[in-house]
């Protein structure tokens, strides 16, 4: 019998596993008992690491790639798919973490960078990437290296909203900008930006982003998700807001309905009830400016 | 003639804009309300553990098995296909239990073995670009169930009756012809139920 030929790694087939995420919500573990919480909670991923972002910020230090043992122990817990962090630039963390199977790699500014110039070649790899950015220049840079999946950085495990909304709101404004520009205008804007100027083009020409566009960095609350979808997103990154909650339980699935169900705003107060303190937030202006995640990367 | 796309999660404006394009009404559902003067639904890819669980929290299940026995067409593609069969490897319970197959989960292996191949489909045609994610595949199809399409030798797409599942995701190409069929099986429950 003939055999089909199988096509893996394909651009279709690694924004396309992003594509199946949207609307949902990506929670970071550090455990196998976290990670099956989360995926009853209804989470569409899981992000393994060793620390969460805010424990991260208070140990300082150098934050690497987890431990393999934790990513392999959350891989054995559930059935979504498992995500793992990489530091920006370090080549063979990625090559670790696609060699052992993990479904997507978060290029990621929560780490420490081993390379202050440049980042991955993500299009050389099998597995699809997801990379932080604040602007469309930036997300457009890491598209042009083949990021399949976008998210904006906010702040991490600040529990701080306003950084996560000031990004997404400067993507979709730079957006409409460009949609509505004059092609002959372009070329200059890509200079701006400093951004790839076919990618430009294809934003002036579909509208949109040609891969999807997750929010993250500082998500606290159901309310906070919602507001995200609000802006645009198309679905959620949540970091240390749920394990650094009072009822993660409770509070995971809340999230998860408050991301679906956003525009529902009689639900979302009821989701808003009795689900214990979130997570004590940080105020971005009190964080020195060498300390702030989302300065990494370039 | 309208059809749902069931909006909890997953690839849901994908499916809405092949159905348009292939003449038909698409829009979004979210609540059981919406499900109510719909002709067809189709159940989208996405993350099946996590519009399970959303799908028993807004009580969809009772008014989908009845649009079900109205002889209004379900198609699932990949985490949809899950929903609609009878039974699911892992799972002691199925979750819509409407077709009479059995599916492995993940069965083509994890993202890194995801991929995309030409496949032949059972009137729908040759050549059709199928991308499969994560993608599960049908262990064991019952005696009502005509199977669509296979990929090295496993069942990737089937159909009973108004039901049709398929393990990956016309919705990611431009190809209307998946779509088209779906419609065409719309159009003609539409025609047998004024029979009725």
């Amino acid at each position: 019998m003939m055999s089909e030929i199988r096509q893996v790694g394909t651009e279709r087939v690694k924004r396309g596993m992003a594509e199946m995420q949207k609307g949902g919500v990506i929670m970071d573990v550090v455990n196998a008992e976290q990670a099956k919480i989360a995926e009853q909670a209804g989470a569409v991923a899981v992000m393994a690491l060793e620390r969460v972002p805010s424990d991260i910020r208070a140990a300082g230090g150098v934050a690497r790639m987890a431990d393999p043992t934790i990513v392999e122990e959350v891989m054995k817990a559930v059935t979504i798919p498992v995500m793992a962090k990489a530091r920006i630039g370090h080549i063979v963390e990625a090559r670790i973490l696609e060699a052992m199977g993990v479904d997507y790699i978060d290029e990621s500014e929560v780490l420490t960078p081993a390379d202050e110039v440049f980042h991955l070649e993500k299009s050389q790899f099998t597995v699809p990437f997801v990379c932080g950015a604040r602007n469309l220049g930036e997300a457009l840079r890491r598209i042009g290296e083949g990021a399949s999946m976008i998210r904006t950085k906010g702040e991490p495990g600040t529990g701080n909203i306003v950084e996560a909304v000031r990004h997404m709101r400067m993507m979709q404004g730079q957006i409409r900008k460009v949609v509505n520009m004059s092609r002959d205008e372009l070329m200059t804007e890509a200079k701006e930006l400093g951004a790839p100027y076919e990618w430009l083009l294809h934003i002036h020409e579909t509208g949109k982003l040609p891969v999807v566009n997750f929010a993250a960095g500082g998500v606290a609350t159901p309310a906070d998700a919602a507001l995200m979808m609000h802006l645009g997103s198309d679905g959620v990154f949540v970091g240390s807001g749920i394990f650094k909650s009072e009822k993660p339980e409770k509070f995971a699935k809340a999230i998860v309905e408050a991301t679906t169900h956003y525009e529902d705003f009689a639900l979302l107060a009821e989701l808003s009830k009795d689900i214990g303190t979130p997570m004590t937030g940080l105020e971005i202006s009190k964080i020195k400016a060498e300390d702030r995640m989302q300065e990494r990367g370039w | 003639m309208k059809i749902g796309v069931l909006a909890l999660q997953g690839a849901v404006r994908e499916h809405i804009h092949l159905l348009n394009q292939a003449g038909a009404e698409a829009t979004a559902v979210k609540r059981a309300e919406q499900l109510q003067d719909l002709d067809g639904l189709i159940i989208p890819g996405g993350e099946s553990t996590a519009i399970a669980k959303l799908m028993n929290q807004y009580q969809l299940k009772e008014p989908i098995l009845n649009m079900h026995q109205q002889g209004k067409p379900i198609f699932g593609t990949c985490a949809g296909l899950i929903l609609v069969a009878n039974q699911v490897e892992g799972l002691t319970e199925p979750h819509l239990n409407l077709i009479d197959i059995a599916v492995k989960r993940n069965a083509f292996g994890r993202q890194k073995e995801s991929f995309e191949a030409d496949l032949s489909i059972e009137g729908v045609g040759d050549n059709f670009t199928a991308v499969f994610i994560r993608a599960p595949y049908i262990e064991r199809v019952g005696p009502e169930v005509h199977i669509l399409a296979k990929m090295d030798g496993k069942i990737v797409a089937a159909r009973q009756g108004t039901v049709m599942g398929a393990a990956f995701h016309p919705e990611l190409t431009d190809d209307l012809r998946v779509h088209q069929y779906f419609v065409n099986m719309v159009k003609d429950s539409l025609v047998a139920n004024s029979l009725k």
